[in-house]
């Protein structure tokens, strides 16, 4: 059943709406929601979200509980390829809980959160921008790691990234939801503007899996391929790869990749002068889990994120 | 006065990006000035580029107080001023939300880290922002409640209003928190709203700035002690929201005194011209702010008011 979550009214002849498919089945009352679209230039989740409806559609049987479908948090950003919400400074991202008497975004934050505290589990499925590949992980505040990190071992992605607590972080859909005991897992997977088939169909699965655990869905649920094993960072460190220089980027590695000690993982390149202005080297093995994807850097651009076991 | 370079980062396909800091006198660290962080921050620039004309001026006939060293920096983000863009042209990050920077950090933290550097360890900063809302707000200082803030310096700016935000989240990245937090005093002061240039409320910037200067012993300027400031907590302030949405006409405008009742704007439909909406002062008081966007949306804040 589509419900509409906030409706806005906008200056000419159209409304804002924020729209979900809340798909029943059983007796159940668990109620699990599956969000995306905050930031309207990551489209990764519409595939999910296309896919899971689509699932679930086809065998209510199966299904013993609630999962509600949120593809579009932000609609006017997706609609016209902005990351935030047209005519707002601020991040979405950055404005939870809301505010009822603030402005029409944090309003709308704040509807949001009324809508979707409560549930048994939210998934909020992001795709970095447009300058990042990243695979398939979960991202867990170490606030809330303990809680999270055994259901987000469930949804059988790469790389499970518990990342230390930041104050400006506290904004967030994840935080505020979690702060009000709804549980609710970040994934960030593939690269902004774009759709990578195969990663959507791993959590497709993993969301199945992770259904399934809660008692949600009585269906099958396809395996994992041989020998794939989830990472969890809290064995080992996160080193960021930065610009030296100001150039194009040209990597020689794919992400998902495990890089050897001294590898080249890309250069940075002056088309100008037909140069190498930097060779961007993996000191120590790791695997290479966030991997530039926009060629243009600037010195100080991330080009890569990578994962080395044992501590610093 | 020294024009000096703080930072140069090269740029794959344009000139140089700079950052150029004008340093009058020597001595103690006595006060930094930011304007333009954004490239629609066309009126701080302005502002910033009159008080270093006028600071030459000074100068140039003795009226810089020795032993005190002034910093100006009119701009953090000419590239995205030179091709209409707000934020960073590259990424849409904002140098302003990127404080106290990481130098090894992604572009705009490596610039909000080069700036700081130059801008730390001054006794007062001022910066001129724009607000994340279009709209027109009376002439006022704005401070975070940090712990560290001292409202009372802000009353020096000799301004009508001064207004004490207590930080979001959000707000802990921006220039003003970390400046307070590294124990420079720091007042954002409004200049105006972005994209124009008003010369007006130019001229009681800079009167402002130089005001307080002359206060606290930097220079030697003779001008009308400005206004007794009233504190005000933002909190108190009461916002007027859009039931509807359309063209906004306005019957009221920025340090207007209203009555309970009062209509404040009409909200027209765009189509046949008809009154969608009155809005009306929920409260006596006195209008703090006002949205200039001709087109509104449902539930955006259109006036907040400070009541009586």
């Amino acid at each position: 059943m589509i419900k509409t979550v906030t409706s806005t009214e906008l200056p000419v002849d159209e409304h804002l709406l924020i729209r979900k498919n809340s798909i029943s089945g059983g007796s159940g009352k668990k109620r699990i929601c599956i969000v995306t679209g905050t930031h309207g230039d990551e489209l990764e989740g519409q595939y999910i979200c296309y896919r899971i409806g689509s699932i679930l559609q086809e065998h209510l049987d199966l299904l013993d509980g609630t999962v509600e479908i949120y593809p579009a948090l932000n609609p006017l950003g997706i609609d016209s390829i902005t990351r935030g919400i047209p005519n707002f400074d601020l991040d979405m991202n950055r404005i939870f809980p809301g505010d009822p008497m603030g402005s029409m975004a944090e309003n709308t934050a704040y509807n949001l959160i009324e809508d979707l505290k409560g549930a048994d589990l939210v998934l909020d499925i992001h795709s970095s921008n447009i300058f990042l590949y990243e695979v398939p992980q979960v991202r867990i505040n170490q606030l809330t790691a303990e809680r999270l990190v055994p259901l987000a071992r469930y949804l059988n992605l790469d790389f499970l990234w518990v990342h230390e607590a930041a104050t400006v972080l506290e904004a967030t859909l994840a935080y505020s939801l979690n702060a009000l005991d709804t549980p609710t897992l970040v994934v960030e997977m593939g690269v902004g503007m774009r759709i990578t088939q195969s990663y959507g169909d791993q959590l497709v699965g993993g969301i199945l899996n992770l259904m399934r655990h809660l008692g949600v869905w009585k269906g099958e649920v396809p395996e994992p391929p041989a020998g794939h094993k989830t990472i969890l960072s809290t064995g080992g460190t996160v080193e960021f790869i930065n610009a030296s220089a100001s150039g194009v980027f040209i990597p020689l590695i794919r992400q998902s990749n495990q890089a050897e000690a001294g590898q080249t993982i890309g250069r940075i390149v002056d088309p100008l002068h037909g140069s190498i202005l930097q060779d961007v080297v993996v000191e120590q093995p790791g695997f290479v889990f966030t991997i530039r994807a926009y060629p243009v850097v600037y010195e100080g651009s991330l080009l890569a994120r990578v994962y080395r076991e044992g501590k610093a | 006065m020294k024009r000096e370079r703080l930072f140069v980062m090269p740029s794959p396909f344009r000139d140089e990006f700079r950052i150029h800091g004008f340093r009058f006198g020597s001595g103690k660290k006595s006060m930094a000035v930011v304007g333009a962080m954004r490239g629609d921050e066309l009126q701080q620039q302005f502002v910033c580029s009159r008080l270093v004309h006028t600071l030459q001026d000074m100068e140039e006939s003795g009226k810089l107080v020795p032993g005190h060293e002034i910093l100006i920096i009119p701009s953090a983000n000419p590239f995205a001023m030179n091709i209409g863009k707000r934020f960073w042209a590259m990424d849409n990050t904002d140098i302003n939300r990127m404080f106290p920077g990481y130098p090894l950090g992604e572009t705009t933290q490596r610039i909000a880290a080069a700036l700081f550097e130059h801008i730390q360890g001054y006794q007062f900063g001022v910066h001129l922002p724009s607000y994340y809302l279009p709209g027109d707000f009376i002439p006022h200082v704005r401070m975070m409640h940090t712990g560290y803030e001292n409202v009372e310096l802000a009353r020096g700016f000799g301004l009508p209003y001064t207004l004490v935000r207590n930080p979001l989240p959000i707000d802990t990245t921006t220039l003003n928190y970390n400046w307070q937090i590294w124990e420079t005093q720091a007042f954002s002061v409004y200049a105006g709203p972005a994209g124009v240039i008003d010369v007006s409320i130019a001229d009681v910037c800079l009167s402002a700035i130089l005001r307080f200067m002359d206060l606290h012993g930097f220079i030697h300027y003779r001008s009308h002690p400005g206004y007794h400031s009233e504190v005000v907590q933002e909190e108190e302030l009461i916002n007027v929201k859009a039931c509807r949405a359309g063209i906004m006409y306005s019957m009221c405008r920025p340090d207007e005194i209203v009555r309970r009742g009062q209509r404040l704007a009409r909200i027209l439909d765009p189509y046949d011209g008809s009154v969608r909406w009155e809005v009306r002062a929920p409260e006596d008081g006195t209008v703090f702010f006002m949205q200039t966007s001709p087109m509104v949306l449902e539930n955006s804040v259109l006036f907040r008011l400070i009541p009586s």
